[in-house]
C-alpha cells in the first residue's frame, strides 16, 4: 500500500473522453494530471458500454467509435503524461492543512493537488444486482460479482448466471475444479464468443457440467451461507443446489463515493457554475455528465467545452500568483513545444 | 397518443406518448423511474419492459442487437423488450408495458 501522497496540479476523477481531453487543457497551462478510474482501461462509457458503436457527433469526426475517440484521445493527450490509476475507486477527498485537496483511493493510493475535477459521468461502474430479495446478505460469502481467486470456488457447488463472455469464460475456467456447475441463462443463444459456448455445451454433453435456460427467481439459504437458488421458467420453478452463485449481467453506474465528498449535490448530478464548472467547493470542479446546470445537454462536445473553461479556473488555484496567458496552439510556439510537435 | 405503464412498484400510469418517438423517451417524459443509464443507445439493458400480450404482436420483431443487449437485463421473458428500441406507432395506442425489475433509478 503506497501511503506516500503523489503530489501534482490535478486530480481528475474518471478517465472518459471528458477527463482525458481536461489532461490536455490543463496541459495546455502547465498543469500536470493524475487520473482515477474503477474501470481497467481509458474511455469510460464510451469502451465501457458503446466500444463498437459509431457516434456522429463529435465536431470534426462525422464518424467514430467510442474506442477510436477514446484513442484519439489518448493521443492528445499523451504529450502532458498523464498518470493513470485504473482499477482504483475514488473513495475518500479532504482538505490537507496546507489547503489542497487529498484524495484516497480504495487501493489506498493518495493524491495531493490545488484541485480536484470530477469527471465521473455517472459514476462508478459496479457490477449489477439482481433484483433478488436477500442478496445483499450473501454477497461477499456465496454470492460473488467477479472470481479474484480460483481456488475460493474448488469443490464448491456453484450457479453462473448470465450469457455474456463473463459467464461463459468463468464457466470454462471453474469447471475443473468445482464440484458441480450449472449455467443459467434465459434463453439458448448467447453474446458470447461461440468457441466459448460450443465448449460449454460439449460440456453439458458430456454431463459435466448443466445448462438451465431460464431465470434466478429466488435465493435459498440462511446467515449468508447459499444453499440453492430457485430457477423460473414455463414450467415452473425448481431448486438447484449450490454454495456459491456468480451473477455477470454487466456492470451499471452509481455515484458512489463521489456522493460523499460533501459537494452539493442535485439528483445524483453536481451542479456547477457556467463560468468555471466550479461545484460549490472552492478548487473542486466537475464536467461531463455528471455536472448540472441550466441548459446542460449530456453531450461529450459538452464536456470538452468545460473542461477548456475548468482549466482556465483550475490555473488561479495551482499558479496562484502566475499570469494566464491565452494562446492558440495553432500559433503559439511554447504550446507548441509542450504538444512536441516544434 | 396515450400508453400504460405499470411501474416496478405495480402503480399503473397513463402517460403521454409521441408518435415516432420510443417507448423510453415517454416514460422517462411522464417522470417515471427508469435507469436507462445510456441514454438510449440500446447499450445497457436498463430499460428493460415487458409489454402485454395484446401488443407484443403488434411490434416489430427486436434486432439482434436489442436480443443480445436484453443478455444483461434480469428476469427476461418472451414479451421482453428495450423500451428504447419500441417505436410509438398510431397502431400503438393504449400499448400497455410493465417495467422489469432492476431498472428502477
Amino acid at each position: 500500500m503506497n501511503t506516500q501522497p503523489i503530489e501534482t496540479g490535478a486530480i481528475i476523477v474518471g478517465a472518459g473522453p471528458t477527463g482525458i481531453f481536461a489532461v490536455f487543457e490543463l496541459g495546455l497551462l502547465d498543469i500536470k494530471a493524475h487520473l482515477v478510474d474503477i474501470l481497467d482501461r481509458p474511455g469510460g462509457q464510451c469502451t465501457e458500454l458503446y466500444p463498437e458503436k459509431p457516434i456522429y457527433d463529435i465536431p470534426g469526426l462525422p464518424i467514430v467509435t467510442g474506442q477510436d475517440l477514446t484513442e484519439r484521445l489518448m493521443t492528445q493527450a499523451k504529450p502532458f503524461d498523464p498518470q493513470f490509476h485504473f482499477n482504483e475507486m475514488a473513495s475518500k477527498l479532504e482538505k490537507t492543512p496546507d489547503g489542497k485537496w487529498r484524495l484516497t483511493t480504495d487501493a489506498g493510493t493518495v493524491l495531493e493537488a490545488p484541485v480536484v475535477v470530477i469527471a465521473a459521468g455517472g459514476g462508478s461502474f459496479t457490477p449489477k444486482r439482481p433484483p433478488l430479495a436477500g442478496i445483499e446478505g450473501y454477497e461477499g460469502t456465496s454470492v460473488f460479482y467477479a472470481v479474484r481467486r480460483m481456488e475460493d470456488f474448488r469443490g464448491k457447488d456453484v450457479v453462473i448466471a448470465g450469457g455474456g463472455d463473463s459467464a461463459l469464460d468463468w464457466t470454462l475456467n471453474l469447471q475443473p475444479l468445482v464440484k458441480s456447475l450449472t449455467l443459467v441463462h434465459h434463453r439458448d443463444g448467447f453474446r458470447a464468443a461461440p468457441d466459448s459456448v460450443n465448449k460449454m455445451k460439449a460440456l453439458v454433453e458430456q454431463g459435466a457440467m448443466k445448462f438451465e435456460i431460464a431465470n434466478i427467481s429466488g435465493l435459498k439459504g440462511a446467515d449468508g451461507q447459499l444453499s440453492a437458488v430457485t430457477v423460473k421458467d414455463k414450467d415452473g420453478e425448481r431448486d438447484v443446489a449450490c454454495d456459491r452463485l456468480l451473477p455477470f449481467f454487466g456492470l451499471t453506474m452509481k455515484l458512489g463515493p463521489v456522493a460523499e465528498f460533501g459537494l452539493n449535490l442535485h439528483e445524483n448530478l453536481i451542479p456547477v457554475d457556467t463560468e468555471k464548472f466550479e461545484t460549490s467547493t472552492p478548487g473542486i470542479f466537475a464536467i461531463g455528465d455528471i455536472n448540472t446546470y441550466p441548459g446542460k445537454v449530456k453531450l461529450i462536445l459538452s464536456g470538452f467545452h468545460e473542461a477548456a473553461l475548468m482549466a482556465q479556473a483550475a490555473f488561479r488555484y495551482v499558479y496562484p500568483t502566475g499570469k494566464l496567458r491565452f494562446q492558440y496552439t495553432t500559433s503559439s510556439s511554447s504550446l507548441q513545444k509542450k504538444l512536441g510537435v516544434s | 397518443m396515450k400508453v400504460k405503464v405499470r411501474d416496478q412498484q405495480g402503480a399503473d400510469h397513463e402517460i403521454e406518448g409521441t408518435i415516432g418517438w420510443t417507448l423510453l423517451e415517454a416514460i422517462r417524459g411522464a417522470g417515471l423511474s427508469v435507469k436507462a443509464e445510456c441514454g438510449g443507445t440500446c447499450s445497457c439493458a436498463t430499460c428493460h419492459v415487458y409489454i402485454d400480450d395484446a401488443w407484443a404482436g403488434k411490434l416489430p420483431e427486436a434486432a439482434e442487437m436489442e436480443i443480445e443487449m436484453l443478455d444483461l437485463a434480469f428476469d427476461v421473458q418472451e414479451n421482453s423488450r428495450l423500451s428504447c428500441q419500441v417505436v410509438l406507432e398510431a397502431e400503438l395506442e393504449g400499448l400497455q408495458a410493465t417495467l422489469a425489475p432492476g431498472t428502477e433509478e
